[in-house]
Protein backbone atom coordinates (compact mmCIF):
# COMPACT_ATOMS: atom_id res chain seq x y z
CA UNK A 1 0.00 0.00 0.00
CA UNK A 2 1.35 3.41 -1.25
CA UNK A 3 0.69 6.22 1.38
CA UNK A 4 0.75 9.98 1.15
CA UNK A 5 0.97 12.04 3.96
CA UNK A 6 -1.55 14.38 5.10
CA UNK A 7 -0.02 16.90 6.82
CA UNK A 8 -1.78 20.50 5.59
CA UNK A 9 1.78 20.72 2.98
CA UNK A 10 -0.72 23.18 0.28
CA UNK A 11 -2.00 21.73 -2.40
CA UNK A 12 -1.14 18.13 -2.74
CA UNK A 13 -3.60 17.38 -5.72
CA UNK A 14 -1.11 16.86 -8.05
CA UNK A 15 0.49 14.22 -6.37
CA UNK A 16 -3.04 12.40 -6.02
CA UNK A 17 -4.02 13.03 -9.13
CA UNK A 18 -0.42 11.94 -10.91
CA UNK A 19 -0.79 8.38 -8.88
CA UNK A 20 -4.07 7.99 -10.39
CA UNK A 21 -3.08 8.20 -13.67
CA UNK A 22 -0.18 5.59 -13.13
CA UNK A 23 -2.90 3.48 -11.99
CA UNK A 24 -1.40 3.29 -8.08
CA UNK A 25 -3.88 3.55 -5.14
CA UNK A 26 -2.70 5.35 -2.46
CA UNK A 27 -4.43 6.17 0.69
CA UNK A 28 -4.18 9.90 2.31
CA UNK A 29 -3.09 9.94 5.82
CA UNK A 30 -1.84 11.27 9.26
CA UNK A 31 -2.06 8.14 11.23
CA UNK A 32 1.18 7.10 12.49
CA UNK A 33 0.33 3.22 12.43
CA UNK A 34 -0.93 3.81 8.84
CA UNK A 35 1.84 5.35 7.73
CA UNK A 36 4.12 2.94 9.47
CA UNK A 37 2.33 0.25 7.92
CA UNK A 38 2.90 0.97 4.21
CA UNK A 39 5.03 -0.35 1.40
CA UNK A 40 5.61 3.57 0.17
CA UNK A 41 5.41 7.06 1.30
CA UNK A 42 4.95 9.87 -0.46
CA UNK A 43 5.97 12.88 1.81
CA UNK A 44 4.84 16.23 -0.68
CA UNK A 45 5.23 19.86 0.06
CA UNK A 46 4.54 23.16 -1.48
CA UNK A 47 4.70 26.83 0.62
CA UNK A 48 6.53 27.66 3.10
CA UNK A 49 9.22 25.07 4.97
CA UNK A 50 8.68 26.77 8.55
CA UNK A 51 5.11 26.31 8.23
CA UNK A 52 5.09 22.66 7.08
CA UNK A 53 7.66 21.42 9.34
CA UNK A 54 5.56 22.94 12.18
CA UNK A 55 2.33 20.92 10.76
CA UNK A 56 4.57 17.61 10.57
CA UNK A 57 5.40 18.24 14.23
CA UNK A 58 2.30 19.40 15.47
CA UNK A 59 0.79 15.89 14.04
CA UNK A 60 3.65 14.02 15.81
CA UNK A 61 5.34 13.01 12.76
CA UNK A 62 8.64 13.71 12.97
CA UNK A 63 9.66 10.60 14.79
CA UNK A 64 7.60 8.51 12.45
CA UNK A 65 8.88 9.51 9.50
CA UNK A 66 12.44 9.31 10.74
CA UNK A 67 12.34 5.61 12.01
CA UNK A 68 10.82 4.64 8.32
CA UNK A 69 12.36 2.03 6.80
CA UNK A 70 9.99 1.11 3.81
CA UNK A 71 11.24 3.61 0.47
CA UNK A 72 9.89 7.44 1.42
CA UNK A 73 9.75 10.01 -1.50
CA UNK A 74 9.84 13.58 -0.33
CA UNK A 75 8.67 16.35 -3.04
CA UNK A 76 9.73 19.68 -3.31
CA UNK A 77 9.50 21.31 0.27
CA UNK A 78 9.04 17.58 1.35
CA UNK A 79 12.32 16.86 0.17
CA UNK A 80 13.75 19.89 2.25
CA UNK A 81 12.23 18.74 4.96
CA UNK A 82 14.18 15.85 4.89
CA UNK A 83 17.22 17.75 4.83
CA UNK A 84 19.01 19.24 8.38
CA UNK A 85 17.77 22.63 8.50
CA UNK A 86 15.80 25.10 6.01
CA UNK A 87 16.46 29.18 5.92
CA UNK A 88 13.27 29.50 4.99
CA UNK A 89 11.73 30.23 8.87
CA UNK A 90 14.59 28.69 10.45
CA UNK A 91 13.61 25.85 11.21
CA UNK A 92 15.53 22.59 11.79
CA UNK A 93 14.23 19.60 9.45
CA UNK A 94 13.76 15.75 9.81
CA UNK A 95 17.79 15.77 9.77
CA UNK A 96 17.89 12.64 7.11
CA UNK A 97 19.99 13.99 4.29
CA UNK A 98 22.95 15.55 5.04
CA UNK A 99 22.37 18.82 3.67
CA UNK A 100 21.36 22.61 4.66
CA UNK A 101 18.45 24.25 2.54
CA UNK A 102 19.18 27.81 1.24
CA UNK A 103 17.46 30.66 -0.73
CA UNK A 104 18.79 31.15 -3.77
CA UNK A 105 21.06 34.41 -4.15
CA UNK A 106 18.73 37.12 -6.63
CA UNK A 107 20.61 38.04 -9.67
CA UNK A 108 19.36 39.40 -13.46
CA UNK A 109 20.25 36.07 -15.06
CA UNK A 110 18.80 33.67 -12.36
CA UNK A 111 15.44 34.61 -11.69
CA UNK A 112 13.56 33.89 -7.76
CA UNK A 113 11.67 31.81 -7.87
CA UNK A 114 13.50 29.12 -10.02
CA UNK A 115 10.22 28.23 -11.80
CA UNK A 116 10.00 26.87 -15.24
CA UNK A 117 11.68 23.52 -16.90
CA UNK A 118 15.35 22.40 -16.17
CA UNK A 119 17.45 19.93 -17.07
CA UNK A 120 19.03 17.76 -14.70
CA UNK A 121 22.77 15.72 -14.92
CA UNK A 122 24.64 13.40 -12.78
CA UNK A 123 21.66 10.99 -12.13
CA UNK A 124 22.44 8.30 -9.68
CA UNK A 125 20.36 5.49 -8.11
CA UNK A 126 17.31 3.78 -9.10
CA UNK A 127 14.84 6.97 -9.06
CA UNK A 128 16.31 7.73 -12.62
CA UNK A 129 16.32 4.39 -14.52
CA UNK A 130 15.47 4.81 -18.17
CA UNK A 131 16.51 8.75 -17.86
CA UNK A 132 19.81 10.35 -19.28
CA UNK A 133 21.29 13.58 -18.41
CA UNK A 134 20.11 16.61 -19.59
CA UNK A 135 16.47 15.56 -18.89
CA UNK A 136 14.37 18.58 -18.37
CA UNK A 137 12.23 18.42 -14.94
CA UNK A 138 9.74 21.34 -13.79
CA UNK A 139 11.11 23.25 -11.02
CA UNK A 140 9.28 25.82 -8.53
CA UNK A 141 10.90 26.98 -5.84
CA UNK A 142 13.19 29.95 -3.87
CA UNK A 143 15.39 27.83 -1.63
CA UNK A 144 17.82 24.67 -2.85
CA UNK A 145 19.20 22.16 -0.89
CA UNK A 146 23.68 22.48 -1.38
CA UNK A 147 25.35 19.42 -3.08
CA UNK A 148 26.18 16.64 -0.23
CA UNK A 149 27.25 13.41 -0.31
CA UNK A 150 23.62 12.11 -0.71
CA UNK A 151 23.55 14.32 -3.58
CA UNK A 152 21.67 11.51 -6.55
CA UNK A 153 21.02 14.53 -9.23
CA UNK A 154 22.06 18.09 -9.59
CA UNK A 155 20.70 21.06 -11.28
CA UNK A 156 21.66 24.66 -12.38
CA UNK A 157 20.39 27.97 -11.83
CA UNK A 158 22.14 30.57 -12.56
CA UNK A 159 25.66 30.50 -10.94
CA UNK A 160 24.38 28.11 -8.41
CA UNK A 161 24.80 23.97 -8.62
CA UNK A 162 22.26 22.27 -6.05
CA UNK A 163 20.71 18.91 -5.49
CA UNK A 164 17.88 18.28 -8.09
CA UNK A 165 17.60 14.85 -6.15
CA UNK A 166 18.71 13.42 -2.68
CA UNK A 167 19.05 9.74 -1.55
CA UNK A 168 19.95 8.22 1.80
CA UNK A 169 19.21 4.91 2.41
CA UNK A 170 15.47 4.15 1.72
CA UNK A 171 14.86 8.22 1.18
CA UNK A 172 14.27 9.79 -1.74
CA UNK A 173 14.00 13.17 -2.35
CA UNK A 174 13.44 15.45 -5.33
CA UNK A 175 13.19 18.88 -5.67
CA UNK A 176 11.42 19.01 -9.50
CA UNK A 177 7.99 18.20 -9.49
CA UNK A 178 7.57 14.56 -10.87
CA UNK A 179 3.95 14.77 -11.08
CA UNK A 180 3.96 18.05 -13.44
CA UNK A 181 6.99 16.94 -15.43
CA UNK A 182 5.43 15.15 -18.31
CA UNK A 183 6.63 11.36 -19.44
CA UNK A 184 10.07 11.65 -17.69
CA UNK A 185 8.80 12.52 -14.51
CA UNK A 186 6.02 9.62 -14.74
CA UNK A 187 8.89 7.62 -15.06
CA UNK A 188 10.29 8.74 -12.21
CA UNK A 189 7.57 8.31 -10.11
CA UNK A 190 7.05 4.40 -11.91
CA UNK A 191 10.96 3.92 -10.77
CA UNK A 192 9.30 4.86 -6.74
CA UNK A 193 6.61 2.93 -6.89
CA UNK A 194 8.63 0.00 -8.49
CA UNK A 195 5.68 -0.09 -11.24
CA UNK B 1 19.46 27.71 -17.68
CA UNK B 2 15.58 27.69 -17.29
CA UNK B 3 13.86 26.66 -20.96
CA UNK B 4 11.84 29.09 -22.73
CA UNK B 5 8.66 27.79 -22.47
CA UNK B 6 6.09 26.87 -25.40
CA UNK B 7 2.50 27.66 -24.54
CA UNK B 8 -0.84 26.70 -26.09
CA UNK B 9 -3.95 28.71 -24.99
CA UNK B 10 -7.01 27.44 -24.93
CA UNK B 11 -10.28 29.51 -24.55
CA UNK B 12 -13.20 27.81 -22.84
CA UNK B 13 -17.18 28.46 -23.64
CA UNK B 14 -18.96 25.56 -21.82
CA UNK B 15 -16.49 23.13 -21.52
CA UNK B 16 -15.24 23.56 -25.32
CA UNK B 17 -12.83 25.11 -26.89
CA UNK B 18 -12.97 28.08 -28.76
CA UNK B 19 -10.11 30.49 -30.76
CA UNK B 20 -11.98 34.34 -31.27
CA UNK B 21 -9.82 36.46 -34.00
CA UNK B 22 -9.44 39.79 -32.12
CA UNK B 23 -12.34 38.01 -29.76
CA UNK B 24 -14.64 37.92 -31.78
CA UNK B 25 -15.92 35.38 -33.79
CA UNK B 26 -15.94 32.35 -31.88
CA UNK B 27 -15.64 29.03 -33.83
CA UNK B 28 -15.88 25.63 -31.79
CA UNK B 29 -12.05 23.80 -31.85
CA UNK B 30 -11.85 20.67 -29.60
CA UNK B 31 -12.01 19.42 -26.14
CA UNK B 32 -10.37 20.90 -23.77
CA UNK B 33 -8.87 17.82 -21.91
CA UNK B 34 -7.83 15.56 -25.05
CA UNK B 35 -6.69 19.16 -26.11
CA UNK B 36 -4.34 19.17 -23.40
CA UNK B 37 -3.46 16.17 -23.26
CA UNK B 38 -2.39 16.12 -26.92
CA UNK B 39 -0.35 19.22 -26.72
CA UNK B 40 1.20 17.77 -23.51
CA UNK B 41 2.49 14.67 -25.76
CA UNK B 42 3.64 17.35 -28.66
CA UNK B 43 6.02 18.80 -26.18
CA UNK B 44 4.10 21.73 -24.87
CA UNK B 45 5.86 23.07 -21.97
CA UNK B 46 2.69 24.95 -19.95
CA UNK B 47 -0.74 25.24 -21.15
CA UNK B 48 -3.31 27.92 -20.17
CA UNK B 49 -6.60 27.68 -20.51
CA UNK B 50 -9.44 30.83 -20.30
CA UNK B 51 -12.77 30.79 -19.38
CA UNK B 52 -14.44 33.06 -21.73
CA UNK B 53 -17.91 32.28 -20.53
CA UNK B 54 -20.19 35.09 -18.76
CA UNK B 55 -22.52 33.18 -16.83
CA UNK B 56 -22.42 32.85 -13.27
CA UNK B 57 -23.81 28.99 -13.91
CA UNK B 58 -20.88 28.09 -16.69
CA UNK B 59 -18.17 28.58 -13.90
CA UNK B 60 -19.36 25.85 -12.38
CA UNK B 61 -18.86 24.00 -14.87
CA UNK B 62 -15.55 25.36 -15.97
CA UNK B 63 -14.65 24.11 -11.97
CA UNK B 64 -14.83 21.03 -13.12
CA UNK B 65 -13.31 20.80 -16.34
CA UNK B 66 -10.12 22.48 -14.41
CA UNK B 67 -10.78 19.11 -11.92
CA UNK B 68 -10.70 16.70 -15.40
CA UNK B 69 -7.53 18.69 -16.37
CA UNK B 70 -5.76 18.46 -13.78
CA UNK B 71 -6.40 14.56 -13.45
CA UNK B 72 -5.67 14.24 -17.32
CA UNK B 73 -2.25 16.01 -17.79
CA UNK B 74 0.95 15.58 -16.80
CA UNK B 75 2.33 19.63 -17.00
CA UNK B 76 1.78 22.74 -15.08
CA UNK B 77 -1.38 24.37 -16.61
CA UNK B 78 -2.63 28.23 -15.70
CA UNK B 79 -6.06 28.71 -15.93
CA UNK B 80 -7.97 32.52 -15.72
CA UNK B 81 -11.17 34.69 -16.58
CA UNK B 82 -13.24 35.82 -14.28
CA UNK B 83 -11.45 35.49 -11.31
CA UNK B 84 -12.39 38.37 -9.32
CA UNK B 85 -12.05 37.63 -5.39
CA UNK B 86 -9.88 35.53 -3.26
CA UNK B 87 -12.27 32.78 -3.37
CA UNK B 88 -12.42 31.85 -6.89
CA UNK B 89 -8.60 31.53 -6.82
CA UNK B 90 -8.82 28.95 -3.88
CA UNK B 91 -11.92 27.15 -5.85
CA UNK B 92 -9.46 26.65 -8.64
CA UNK B 93 -6.36 26.00 -6.04
CA UNK B 94 -8.81 23.12 -5.11
CA UNK B 95 -9.47 22.33 -8.55
CA UNK B 96 -5.99 21.40 -9.07
CA UNK B 97 -4.90 24.39 -11.35
CA UNK B 98 -1.05 25.34 -10.89
CA UNK B 99 -1.71 28.75 -11.65
CA UNK B 100 -4.21 31.57 -12.08
CA UNK B 101 -4.01 34.22 -13.90
CA UNK B 102 -6.09 37.48 -13.39
CA UNK B 103 -6.89 40.58 -15.40
CA UNK B 104 -9.56 42.94 -15.48
CA UNK B 105 -10.20 42.24 -11.42
CA UNK B 106 -6.60 43.39 -10.93
CA UNK B 107 -7.40 46.59 -12.71
CA UNK B 108 -10.08 47.55 -11.18
CA UNK B 109 -8.88 46.65 -7.42
CA UNK B 110 -5.28 45.96 -7.26
CA UNK B 111 -5.09 44.52 -4.06
CA UNK B 112 -6.39 41.43 -5.71
CA UNK B 113 -3.29 40.78 -6.58
CA UNK B 114 -1.18 41.08 -2.91
CA UNK B 115 -4.33 39.07 -1.76
CA UNK B 116 -3.99 35.79 -3.42
CA UNK B 117 0.23 36.06 -4.37
CA UNK B 118 0.07 36.44 0.10
CA UNK B 119 -2.24 33.72 0.71
CA UNK B 120 -0.52 31.03 -1.98
CA UNK B 121 2.41 32.43 -3.07
CA UNK B 122 3.99 34.78 -5.99
CA UNK B 123 4.65 31.23 -8.21
CA UNK B 124 0.47 30.94 -7.89
CA UNK B 125 -0.41 34.38 -9.40
CA UNK B 126 -0.07 35.26 -12.81
CA UNK B 127 -1.06 38.82 -14.00
CA UNK B 128 -2.17 39.34 -17.70
CA UNK B 129 -2.40 42.69 -19.37
CA UNK B 130 -3.95 43.41 -22.52
CA UNK B 131 -3.00 46.30 -23.88
CA UNK B 132 -2.64 48.81 -26.98
CA UNK B 133 -1.32 51.81 -28.55
CA UNK B 134 -3.56 54.80 -28.31
CA UNK B 135 -1.87 58.25 -29.85
CA UNK B 136 1.40 56.66 -29.04
CA UNK B 137 0.88 55.61 -25.44
CA UNK B 138 0.71 52.42 -24.64
CA UNK B 139 -2.55 51.63 -22.41
CA UNK B 140 -3.67 49.12 -20.52
CA UNK B 141 -7.48 47.92 -21.70
CA UNK B 142 -10.15 45.33 -20.16
CA UNK B 143 -12.91 43.30 -21.20
CA UNK B 144 -11.43 41.86 -24.51
CA UNK B 145 -9.64 44.87 -25.81
CA UNK B 146 -12.72 46.93 -25.40
CA UNK B 147 -12.62 48.98 -22.62
CA UNK B 148 -9.11 51.25 -22.45
CA UNK B 149 -8.24 52.38 -18.67
CA UNK B 150 -6.46 55.08 -17.60
CA UNK B 151 -3.01 52.94 -16.63
CA UNK B 152 -0.47 53.18 -18.67
CA UNK B 153 1.40 49.48 -19.53
CA UNK B 154 4.92 49.62 -18.23
CA UNK B 155 3.65 51.52 -14.89
CA UNK B 156 1.03 48.59 -14.53
CA UNK B 157 3.56 45.90 -15.38
CA UNK B 158 5.78 47.72 -12.72
CA UNK B 159 3.12 47.70 -9.99
CA UNK B 160 1.98 44.34 -10.73
CA UNK B 161 5.35 42.85 -9.89
CA UNK B 162 5.66 44.77 -6.79
CA UNK B 163 2.38 43.66 -5.91
CA UNK B 164 3.49 40.07 -6.27
CA UNK B 165 2.27 38.56 -9.32
CA UNK B 166 4.93 35.62 -10.12
CA UNK B 167 4.63 36.35 -13.78
CA UNK B 168 2.77 38.60 -16.00
CA UNK B 169 1.34 37.57 -19.43
CA UNK B 170 0.91 40.46 -21.41
CA UNK B 171 -1.19 40.57 -24.88
CA UNK B 172 -1.10 43.43 -27.54
CA UNK B 173 -4.26 44.02 -28.68
CA UNK B 174 -2.68 45.69 -31.54
CA UNK B 175 -0.89 41.94 -32.57
CA UNK B 176 -3.60 39.48 -31.10
CA UNK B 177 -5.11 37.72 -33.83
CA UNK B 178 -2.91 39.29 -37.02
CA UNK B 179 -0.66 36.44 -37.47
CA UNK B 180 2.03 39.39 -37.70
CA UNK B 181 4.59 38.87 -35.18
CA UNK B 182 4.24 39.66 -31.31
CA UNK B 183 5.02 43.62 -30.24
CA UNK B 184 8.80 42.52 -29.31
CA UNK B 185 9.85 46.24 -28.78
CA UNK B 186 7.66 46.54 -26.41
CA UNK B 187 8.55 43.10 -24.53
CA UNK B 188 12.33 44.54 -24.57
CA UNK B 189 11.61 47.47 -22.75
CA UNK B 190 9.55 45.38 -20.34
CA UNK B 191 12.12 42.75 -19.55
CA UNK B 192 14.75 45.96 -18.88
CA UNK B 193 13.16 46.18 -15.39
CA UNK B 194 11.46 43.00 -14.84
CA UNK B 195 12.05 40.30 -12.43
CA UNK B 196 9.48 37.51 -12.77
CA UNK B 197 8.99 35.89 -16.44
CA UNK B 198 6.87 37.51 -18.90
CA UNK B 199 4.63 35.60 -21.15
CA UNK B 200 4.33 36.73 -24.65
CA UNK B 201 0.95 37.02 -26.36
CA UNK B 202 -0.53 37.71 -29.36
CA UNK B 203 0.12 37.78 -33.32
CA UNK B 204 1.83 34.35 -33.27
CA UNK B 205 2.09 33.42 -37.20
CA UNK B 206 5.34 31.62 -37.91
CA UNK B 207 8.34 30.45 -35.78
CA UNK B 208 10.19 33.22 -36.91
CA UNK B 209 8.16 35.17 -35.01
CA UNK B 210 8.25 32.92 -31.77
CA UNK B 211 12.50 32.72 -32.06
CA UNK B 212 11.99 36.51 -32.03
CA UNK B 213 9.99 37.51 -29.02
CA UNK B 214 12.22 34.87 -27.26
CA UNK B 215 15.58 36.65 -28.60
CA UNK B 216 15.17 40.36 -29.46
CA UNK B 217 11.78 40.34 -26.90
CA UNK B 218 13.56 38.57 -24.34
CA UNK B 219 10.42 37.10 -23.72
CA UNK B 220 10.76 34.24 -21.20
CA UNK B 221 7.82 32.27 -22.77
CA UNK B 222 6.22 32.33 -26.04
CA UNK B 223 1.72 31.37 -26.18
CA UNK B 224 -0.06 30.92 -29.06
CA UNK B 225 -3.38 29.55 -29.65
CA UNK B 226 -4.81 29.65 -33.54
CA UNK B 227 -1.08 28.78 -34.90
CA UNK B 228 -1.43 25.01 -32.50
CA UNK B 229 -5.03 24.69 -32.61
CA UNK B 230 -4.96 24.45 -36.87
CA UNK B 231 -1.85 22.67 -36.95
CA UNK B 232 -0.25 25.63 -38.77
CA UNK B 233 3.02 25.03 -36.89
CA UNK B 234 3.26 21.40 -35.10
CA UNK B 235 4.87 21.99 -31.62
CA UNK B 236 7.91 19.09 -32.23
CA UNK B 237 8.52 21.32 -35.17
CA UNK B 238 8.95 24.72 -33.91
CA UNK B 239 11.17 23.49 -30.80
CA UNK B 240 13.13 21.62 -33.24
CA UNK B 241 14.22 24.36 -34.86
CA UNK B 242 14.29 27.07 -32.09
CA UNK B 243 16.23 24.27 -30.38
CA UNK B 244 18.44 25.09 -33.79
CA UNK B 245 19.18 28.55 -33.20
CA UNK B 246 20.28 28.12 -30.32
CA UNK B 247 17.52 29.10 -28.23
CA UNK B 248 17.14 26.04 -24.75
CA UNK B 249 14.21 24.91 -25.01
CA UNK B 250 13.17 21.41 -23.28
Amino acid sequence: MTVIIDYDAGNICSVRNALSRLGCEYVLSADPATIEAADRILLPGVGNAAEAMRSLEAKGLVPVIRGLRKPVLGICVGMQLLCRHCEEGDVDGIGIFDCDVRRFPASADAKVPHMGWNAIGNLDGKLFKGLSGGTYMYFVHSYFAGLCSDTAATCRHGNTLFSASLRYENFYGTQFHPEKSGDAGALVLKNFLGR
Amino acid sequence: MVAKRIIPCLDVKDGAVVKGINFEGLREVGDAVAMGVEYSRQGADELVYLDISASKESRSTFTQLVERIALGIDIPFTVGGGIGSLDDAARLLDSGADKISVNSAAVARPELISEIAGRYGSQFVVCAIDAKCIDGRWTVTTHGGSRPTERELFAWAREVQERGAGEILFTSMDHDGTRAGYACEQYAQMAEFLRIPVIASGGAGSIDDIAEVLTAGRADAALAASIFHYGTIPIPTLKAALRKRGITIR
